[in-house]
């Protein structure tokens, strides 16, 4: 119950900084997304117990902030520490690998429920601008955040689930 | 009386060497001699004096170097202290001559409206979404709609307002829609913004004069904006025959990408149709 709390301070942070730094570092229309990396580095590592209870509150806490509809937010992280906790448990044994690859098809999830949500709001995007100028760029942003996110939650995971010694 | 007699010629001629000496000397004639004499006494005392200096600047000169470190640590720290304070200073320049602008603008406004001012202080985290986040909310009196401006021109609507913060909806958000008119020619139109942040203003009539220059304001027509607030300049016009309408493309004197402040007007509510929307009775 702590550990899933712990996630609450800490979500909030990255929120902070999203809003205020990470959103105001575009390529082309495209940006990084800190809390759905952290949702995925959290879903992917080993010692993790509450990868779920994370992404809940990181998609509640976007999904709250964010005028995107419908909480996208939410059911993106969701889905994507979904995949996130096959791949660990069954697929792969290189989580570097599986964090790079996971980053990609999160942003692809991602970007495509806000897709959909719009256009069930009114809203509809242009595809070909949307891919080309949004969801690559936010891609590509995102694979260099990866790297230096995998390595906090690296961290992190090993402090908050120390290995129990007998 | 023999030994005396001895002592004293050696007394004398002594003296008389002495006296000859002197008088050498005295005229000039010794010169070379002592010359020779003392020359190497002079060396050896230059030798010993330098010596003498260089141990003592050994002992000593290691003590003020270190003072003089001492001293260049101090300055660069009162260096870097004024650069911080330069820093900060020019910080507080820029945001004062961005409320002084939001402040000019206020004051010359004809329209006598109310306003707010508002630090931008964050941007939505969907990049398909333009969004800004301001530092004021409800208990500033901001309500959901009002208009929000720059001494430049529109910048969009309050979309969703907490009690200290609120959340604002970009005119080139692509779900944002603002009835304009374009000047010179008046004709009434629609400015529509996009996923990449351009403005398009859509739906002006085929017999409409649209041209590159023309300005586009706000018309007021259906009261979600008051009228004649500044919105940018069309650049570019896209004309074709077989189409109802024209459009064009149109640049913003607002420039979304740099926004640090922001005014609210708050003696502006938008019209609301709903009651006047005609409903399917079963």
């Amino acid at each position: 119950m702590l550990v899933s709390l712990l996630g609450i301070p800490i979500f909030t942070v990255l929120l902070m900084l999203q809003l205020a730094i990470v959103s105001r570092l575009p390529l082309l229309q495209g940006m990084a997304d800190l809390l759905m990396l952290f949702v995925i580095g959290w879903a992917l590592h080993e010692r993790v117990k509450h990868a779920w209870q994370w992404a809940l509150i990181g998609g509640i806490m976007v999904s709250l902030v964010s005028a995107t509809p419908f909480f996208a937010p939410l059911a993106a992280y969701l889905i994507t520490t979904g995949i996130g906790r096959l791949l660990q448990r069954q697929v792969w044994q290189t989580p570097i690998l599986a964090m790079l690859l996971l980053t990609v098809l999160g942003t692809l999830i991602y970007h495509g429920i806000t897709f959909v949500a719009l256009f069930f709001n009114g809203t509809t995007l242009p595809v070909q601008e949307s891919i080309s100028l949004v969801t690559l760029p936010s891609t590509l942003l995102n694979l260099i955040f990866a790297l230096p996110i995998f390595v906090i939650v690296n961290d992190l995971a090993h402090w908050v689930y120390p290995v129990e010694v007998i | 009386m023999k030994t005396s007699g001895s002592g004293f010629w050696q007394t004398a001629t002594l003296l008389l060497v002495g006296v000859g000496l002197v008088l050498f000397a005295l005229s000039g004639y010794m010169t070379p001699l002592f010359g020779s004499v003392l020359s190497p006494l002079v060396n050896i005392q230059e030798w010993l004096a330098t010596r003498y200096i260089a141990v003592y600047e050994f002992v000593t000169v290691p003590r003020d170097v270190a003072t003089l470190r001492a001293r260049n640590q101090q300055l660069e720290q009162e260096v870097t202290n004024l650069q911080a304070q330069i820093i900060e200073l020019q910080q507080q320049l820029r945001e004062a001559q961005v409320l002084y602008a939001l402040l000019d603008f206020a004051r010359s406004n004809p329209q006598g409206g109310q306003y707010v001012a508002a630090a931008v202080v964050g941007k939505d985290p969907n990049p398909f979404l333009k969004y800004i986040f301001i530092d004021r909310g409800s208990d500033d009196g901001l309500r959901r709609g009002m208009p929000v401006i720059t001494n430049q021109g529109l910048v969009g609507q309050v979309d969703a307002v907490t009690a200290t913060a609120a959340r604002v909806r970009l005119i080139t958000d692509p779900s944002s829609v603002v009835n304009v008119r374009i000047e010179p020619h008046r004709s009434e139109a629609q400015l529509v913004g996009s996923v990449t942040g351009d403005l398009i203003v859509e739906m002006v009539s085929q017999d409409a004069p649209l041209q590159p220059g023309d300005l586009v304001l706000t018309s007021g027509l259906g009261g979600t904006f008051p009228s004649d607030l500044l919105i940018g300049q069309v650049i570019s016009v896209r004309k074709q025959s077989n189409e109802l309408f024209q459009s064009g493309a149109v640049q913003p004197v607002v420039d979304f990408s740099t926004l640090q402040a922001v005014l609210v007007i708050t003696n502006f509510r938008p019209v609301d149709f709903s009651p006047l929307i005609p409903t399917t009775s079963p």
